[in-house]
């Protein structure tokens, strides 16, 4: 594809180790990016493609590993240092300031100065024009940033790397947000930067892309260099194995429960994010929901949860069709949801583990003049810390002492206070150590044993494969497969989640 | 004295109302570098009582300090209502408008031989329903605290200046006159009212914000609006309350006010917002919501209005008085920013 032949790769990773607390989130990643060749760099969710990007880039230092640029050692200080010295990258959420113009965006923090510190408008607006005029984009140079589609501000971040006179270039995910006609562009803008020998890294889950515009594809996988193929060589079945390996342990204490009577029933249900949802879940059943980032997993669950509006559709809880426009209403029906987000929107930090704890339940402990009977709720609580094996100095502790994997337990605790019918967990493991993470696959056990039925929304694929009795495979807002437990396989539910028909 | 202040200080409602999560720092009462922070204001309102005492010798007599808890009585009832607000990460700047313009509705309803404690209902009920404009506007209109209750506090101001036609509202005459004055001057076991009301105030308000759910509620909403919303809770309606409360009390200072000058004076309650962000944010509790606590709101008022009086009786000129509590102030939240951004 490519018009140059494979020669010294301008950037070189090798043998990278990161560790953050309790993860190796690097473990031996490598990455070549050749001058005048794109590179895909593919992985699942959580493989590290970005945390190897922001150690290129000078965001996290590396524990260990070679970086060379130009062929010598390099480490640079920042993202601004290493934009200086010709490494962009391109981040899916653009930095870009829409209020100001594209010329000002273009050269913010170092403005062309004349005399007195005024700005030189003139030089500036030149400059930037020339950069436009490079990259085709018909705007001119004073327009607003705002005013653009995403597809033009992409471009002008992709014309603010070229004014640092760039030889790298990453962009994560660039065409997430585009229109087909703007990928277009954008393809030929990569095509026009390769021609002129810049080494460009591709980051995207969109496989057929890869063929249009990669030359060589690097994959990785639980933070590990997995290989190294030229475009040409590859099938997408060929990546889609490599991306999720084949070994597939038996951590997951997967129990046999006979399931009973329907207790979710969702028909053709719409929402923000999400289009025709149907599927039914039984009582003692898990129900695995999978996808990439931004499949609109999270948006199906707080549809389900009232916390998104539903647009069209049905929602039967036990049978009874039941009107859920507001979590309250949610909980009513016995449905509890588990954010992802433990820090977002799942836990009150400033508050105490046992406040935390009780927030959806507190009306249970109430007394006939409203008081709250504390020691009730310290029973209740008592009972779940011992239950779940909550490790914390006390009930009072604040809940942002405690680590991921006690946080977490906290946040499932306060859904289970409410004893619910249906609980919907959002990526229960996420930034849980490994130790937890089976204590919580436990619990889970212990409530589907007890006839409860569970959504486990999780972008680890081999977690969803080992707890869950079913299957569901969301792509772009839909569902686009269902498997049994026993036809499931890492490649068949990556081949839905990218859209491609199983 | 010296030694008799620190003790009856360690009896001060500042360190008996103590949430949970700091009672064990307490149990072991180790002074450390942690229970120094945590007590600072309460530190600071002891050092700056000795200190005052050893300038003025009539500042620890029974009178004086009656007269102190009574002056701090409006600006610290209008603190209990600000401190639900900013618990929630709101801000309330209408409470001296609400408290004009409920204390001219009372002064007019006391001319008009209304009953007093129709009278009180009606003005109490008033202030909460000017209180929920602003909570109305601020949850389902999702305008910013600031700006809305800045449109409010500016209405309400306006509307105060129509309904007495800028002119004074008598309050002292009328069939319930006599009644009405004695919320303001009237003394109780050789005890002002007024600080019976500020007692009671308090009390109840550490009794809703530590023993009922809308307490609960109010510190979750101001530590993660999200999180609280995907709790299945009403965030809309704690809103609503808080700016309620907020403006009930504030007409619970004009009726005070009104009473005491046996008058209600169109531009009464002006800048008070201002003392009562002052107090609360002096006793610790963070603008940013969900973490604070009414005891500190009390020792803020009180450092306030023993400031004012230390100041009074030191003779210092009004005009400096301004200048030495802005230091005082801004000194309080430096060291509160600084502390906050070392843990």
């Amino acid at each position: 594809m490519s018009t140059q032949s494979k020669s010294e790769p301008v950037f070189q990773m090798k043998d990278v180790i990161k560790i953050f607390p309790g993860v190796r989130a690097l473990d031996g990643a490598c990455l070549n990016i050749y001058p005048g060749r794109v590179m895909a760099l593919l992985g699942e969710n959580g493989a590290g493609k970005s945390t190897l990007m922001k150690v290129m880039t000078g965001i996290h230092r590396c524990d260990e590993g070679q970086l060379k640029y130009h062929g010598d050692d390099v480490v640079f200080r920042s993202s601004r240092d290493s934009r200086e010295r010709g490494v962009s990258i391109i981040h899916q959420e653009l930095n870009l300031i829409p209020e100001l113009s594209i010329a000002e965006n273009i050269f913010l923090s170092r403005e062309p100065m004349g005399r007195f510190g005024r700005i030189d408008w003139k030089t500036m607006r030149e400059e930037a024009q020339k950069l436009l005029d490079l990259l085709d984009v018909p705007f001119d140079p004073s327009t607003p940033v705002g005013k653009l589609s995403i597809g033009v501000q992409q471009m002008v971040e992709i014309a603010k790397a070229l004014s640092f006179s760039s030889q790298v270039i990453v962009m994560d995910e660039p065409t997430d947000a585009l229109t087909d006609k703007e990928t277009e562009s954008l393809f030929k803008v990569i095509r026009q930067l390769r021609s002129e020998g810049k080494g460009i890294v591709y980051i995207s889950h969109r496989l057929q892309e890869i063929f249009q515009i990669c030359d060589d594809a690097t994959v990785m996988r639980d933070g590990r260099f997995i290989a190294e193929t030229p475009v040409y060589q590859l099938t997408e079945d060929d990546i889609i194995e490599q991306m999720v390996g084949r070994s597939l342990e038996e951590q997951y204490p997967r129990i046999e429960v006979e399931t009973g009577a329907l207790a979710l029933e969702v028909k053709n249900l719409s929402a923000p994010g999400v289009k025709g949802i149907s599927f039914q879940l039984k009582e003692g059943e898990i129900l695995g929901i999978s996808g990439l980032m931004g499949a609109g997993r999270t948006e199906l669950m707080k549809a389900l949860y009232g916390a998104n509006a539903a647009q069209s559709g049905e929602i039967r809880v036990a049978g009874e069709a039941k009107q859920i426009k507001t979590p309250a209403e949610a909980l009513q029906s016995g449905i509890v949801y588990i954010s992802e987000d433990r820090k977002g929107d799942g836990l009150v930090l400033e508050l105490s583990v046992s406040e935390n704890m009780s927030l959806c339940s507190l009306k249970r402990f109430q007394s006939a003049i409203g008081k709250i009977n504390r020691s009730r709720e310290m029973d209740s609580v008592q009972h779940f810390i011992k239950a779940f094996n909550i490790k914390t100095p006390s009930a009072k502790q604040l809940i942002k002492n405690l680590s991921g994997g006690n946080q977490q337990k906290v946040a499932i605790a306060k859904g289970l206070m409410i004893n619910p019918r249906v609980l919907i967990l959002d990526e229960p493991t996420r930034g849980v150590d490994v130790g937890a993470k089976k204590e919580i696959y436990q619990l889970i056990n212990e409530f589907k044993n007890k006839g409860m039925s569970i959504l486990l929304v999780s972008s680890d694929m081999p977690e969803v494969l080992g707890m869950s009795d079913r299957v569901l495979v969301m792509h772009e807002g839909k569902i686009t497969g269902e498997f049994d437990r026993q036809e499931a396989t890492q490649e068949k539910l990556m081949r839905c989640a990218v859209g491609k028909a199983a | 004295m010296t030694e008799k202040t620190l003790r009856s200080g360690a009896l001060s409602p500042g360190l008996t109302g103590s949430p949970e999560h700091v009672k064990s720092s307490v149990s072991k009462f180790r002074i450390n570098k942690d229970f120094l922070f945590e007590y600072k204001s309460v530190i600071a309102l002891l050092i700056f009582m000795v200190a005052v005492s050893m300038i003025s010798d009539s500042f620890f007599s029974t009178n004086n300090m009656l007269n102190i808890l009574r002056q701090t009585s409006i600006n610290a009832i209008i603190a209990v209502g600000m401190t639900f607000v900013i618990l929630t990460s709101g801000i309330d700047l209408a409470v001296g408008s609400i408290l004009a313009l409920s204390g001219a509705l009372a002064a007019t309803l006391i001319g008009m031989d209304f009953n007093i404690m129709l009278v009180v209902t009606l003005t109490l009920a008033a202030g909460a329903a000017m209180g929920a404009m602003s909570g109305l506007i601020i949850a389902k209109g999702r305008v910013q605290a600031f700006i809305a209750t800045l449109a409010t506090m500016t209405l309400l101001r306006g509307a105060t200046m129509v309904f007495t036609d800028g002119r004074p509202i008598s309050a002292s005459s009328g069939a319930a006159s006599d009644a009405f004055s004695f919320i303001g001057s009237g003394y109780l076991f050789a005890i002002p009212f007024p600080i019976y009301l500020m007692a009671f105030t308090f009390l109840a308000a550490w009794f809703v914000l530590n023993h009922t759910r809308l307490g609960r509620y109010v510190y979750a909403l101001g530590g993660n609006e999200a999180a609280t919303r995907l709790s299945g809770i009403n965030v809309d309606r704690i809103k609503l309350a808080v700016y309620s409360i907020s403006g009930g009390l504030s007409a619970l200072a004009g009726l005070i006010v009104t009473s005491r000058l046996a008058s209600a004076q169109p531009t009464a309650g002006n800048s008070y917002e201002l003392d009562a962000i002052a107090a609360v944010v002096l006793g610790g509790t963070s603008l940013t919501g969900g973490k604070g606590r009414i005891t500190g709101t009390l020792v803020g008022v009180l450092i306030i209005g023993i400031l004012n009086n230390a100041l009074n009786l030191l003779n210092v000129s009004s005009y400096y008085q301004l200048i030495a509590k802005a230091l005082v102030i801004l000194l309080a939240v430096l060291v509160d920013t600084r502390s906050s951004r070392q843990s």
